[in-house]
């Protein structure tokens, strides 16, 4: 019998749940703002969501609600990927040691 | 591109967002870790264009939009001063949300574009994931909008509370479910919306009891729901680069959670289900309001501390609302001239964030290896000769070590009482967040200062 491909992403998913929960128990408390804004900034890969529902073959030439929603929420990951990097190296830049 | 290269990149984009957070286990490597997270970020977009092949008219409008979108994300990341960093991570969840909320939309009105099957009847599990992604996308999003207009003060951050609150959030919660339910019986797009409408209520609704203080725990909360949401499209898109960071970001935000309401000593549903803010805590102060408090100025806070040889700054919300943390930099750096030795103690739910002080204090320019946590510093309080308390209060009461009667009893303190003179920078008497008189206030060796953080540190820099 065949294995459901669902099966498999589901597998992803939970030890991709086990691999975040060690790896954000080692991150330093005085990165935990920053922890926050990169983990806002990966969190829109949505954007690979939006693209395809944006750039889906419409009918007619003109945009179709679907394509104009994926549109919308291009710019809405947009907005999230540079806002939430840049803003992630605008932090990570201050954070420094004493000098000796 | 085939289906099969395009999975194998869009895994090398899930371990890169992976060594993103890695990084972020020290300063050192934090940088480095950030672009990572970028690289997986080019990686899986230019992917997704690759794999659709379709570089047309709409290929451009595609590019525009991201251009359009990139700028004003950049032009906020640059523009946003650092106290205002709760609400703009408050800020960026919505869109997270909404964006959620959006791709399951073009998936329900389009499943063929993604491979779901067709409109009527698309493949049930499909329907489920994309279902889940868009309640929890829509929840995500009018939540984080609620928390972003509290942070902000557009809205008081005053829990709001009427009755049967949690009766209608249950039903509203089950009415989720039957929803998705029946979603997959009928495939009817109704129901859909109603979902989507429904959902955003119960988002609101969620929130709004929450008083400020909690916030920590909300910004946390919203941010393992984004994750979730995103999870939730990712199964539905078939895509492990999605997938692996929903669960990543999932349970990055839970442990934030969970570690902001350990530093409260409460647990989760305590938290969600209300504040302390609307418990009557107002009779115990009445009665303590006579008792004396010993009243400085910042001439007497600079003698005290010129002469001491260690200090620790005990750092809260305060500093941040009045930005005095450039001003303390200054006296620190002025007290450092005169050979003391400081240092600062962060409390775990200090601020409105996980991690609020530390970047304050990094913006400062305050070196990272004089910040100090909680358990590492709190033993050094009985060794030190100020502890000077700027814009904190519920975290430095010893009353949740002595009373068990009181609402904070259990929660881990900065032992401040413990060192032998205590300055308290604070603009009143009132009790703070948890509505609990603060006993140090009365204590022998606390000095009060009472002024605006930010003008007492400037005035103590210049008697120093």
């Amino acid at each position: 019998m065949e294995i459901d491909p669902f099966i498999f992403r589901l597998s992803i998913f939970i030890l991709s749940i086990f691999i975040g929960y060690y790896v954000v128990w080692s991150v330093t408390p005085s990165l935990h703002t920053p922890l926050m804004s990169v983990t806002n900034a990966i969190s829109s890969v949505i954007i690979v969501g939006a693209i395809i529902a944006a750039l889906a073959d419409s009918s007619s030439s003109i945009f179709e609600t679907s394509n104009i929603f994926g549109f919308m929420a291009i710019i809405l990951a947009a907005v999230n990927i540079f806002g939430g990097f840049l803003v992630t190296q605008r932090m990570l830049q201050m954070y420094k040691k004493k000098k000796k | 591109m085939s289906a099969n290269l395009s999975a194998s990149f869009y895994l090398i984009s899930g371990i890169l967002f992976i060594l993103a957070l890695r990084g972020l286990s020290s300063p050192e490597t934090s940088r480095k870790g950030n672009y990572f997270g970028i690289a997986g970020m080019i990686i899986s977009i230019i992917v997704t264009f690759l794999t659709i092949g379709n570089f047309g008219s709409g290929f451009i409008y595609v590019l525009i939009f991201l251009v359009i979108g990139g700028s004003i994300g950049a032009f906020i990341a640059y523009k946003i001063p650092m106290t205002a960093m709760p609400e703009l991570v408050a800020g960026f969840h919505s869109l997270v949300g909404l964006a959620a909320v959006f791709v399951a939309i073009s998936a329900f009105l389009k499943p063929e574009a993604f491979g779901l099957g067709f409109v009527g009847n698309i493949k049930l599990s499909s329907l489920v994931e994309m279902s889940l992604g868009a309640a929890i996308g829509a929840i995500t999003f009018s939540g984080s909008i609620i928390a972003f207009l509290k942070l902000r003060g557009i809205m008081s951050g005053a829990p709001i509370t009427f009755n049967g609150q949690h009766f209608i959030n249950l039903i509203l919660g089950l009415a989720i479910l039957f929803l998705i339910f029946y979603l997959c019986i009928s495939q009817s797009s109704n129901i859909f919306w109603t979902l989507v409408v429904i959902s955003f209520l119960v988002g609101v609704l969620l929130i709004i009891p929450i008083g400020g203080a909690d916030m920590p725990v909300v910004i946390s909360m919203l941010n393992s729901y984004s994750g979730w949401a995103a999870a939730g499209i990712g199964f539905t898109l078939e895509n492990t680069a999605l997938i692996i960071t929903g669960a990543l970001v999932g349970s990055s935000g839970a442990i934030l959670s969970y570690i902001m309401c350990k530093g409260m000593n409460r647990s989760f549903f305590n938290v969600i289900l209300g504040g302390w803010g609307a418990n009557d805590q107002t009779s115990s102060s009445k009665s303590k309001e006579q008792k004396p408090v010993k009243n400085g100025n910042a001439d007497d806070a600079a003698f005290l501390m010129k002469n001491a040889s260690s200090v620790i700054i005990v750092p809260g919300y305060g500093m941040a609302v009045a930005q005095a943390q450039h001003a303390l930099r200054e006296m620190v750096d002025a007290l450092k001239k005169n050979g003391v030795k400081v240092s600062y103690a962060i409390h775990p739910v200090a601020g409105r964030m996980p991690g609020h002080m530390n970047v304050l204090l990094a913006e400062a320019n305050v070196p990272y290896d004089e910040v100090f946590e909680l358990e590492e510093i709190n033993n050094d309080f009985a060794n030190c000769d100020v502890a000077y308390v700027i814009g904190a209060n519920d975290v430095t009461n010893p009353v949740a070590k002595s009373d068990p009667q009181s609402p904070i009893y259990g929660m881990p303190i900065l032992d401040v009482e413990k060192s032998k003179s205590v300055l308290f920078v604070k603009r009143s008497l009132s009790p703070g967040y948890a509505g609990i008189d603060n006993d140090l206030f009365y204590r022998d060796n606390t000095l009060m200062l009472f002024a605006d953080a930010k003008k007492m540190t400037e005035e103590i820099v210049k008697s120093l």
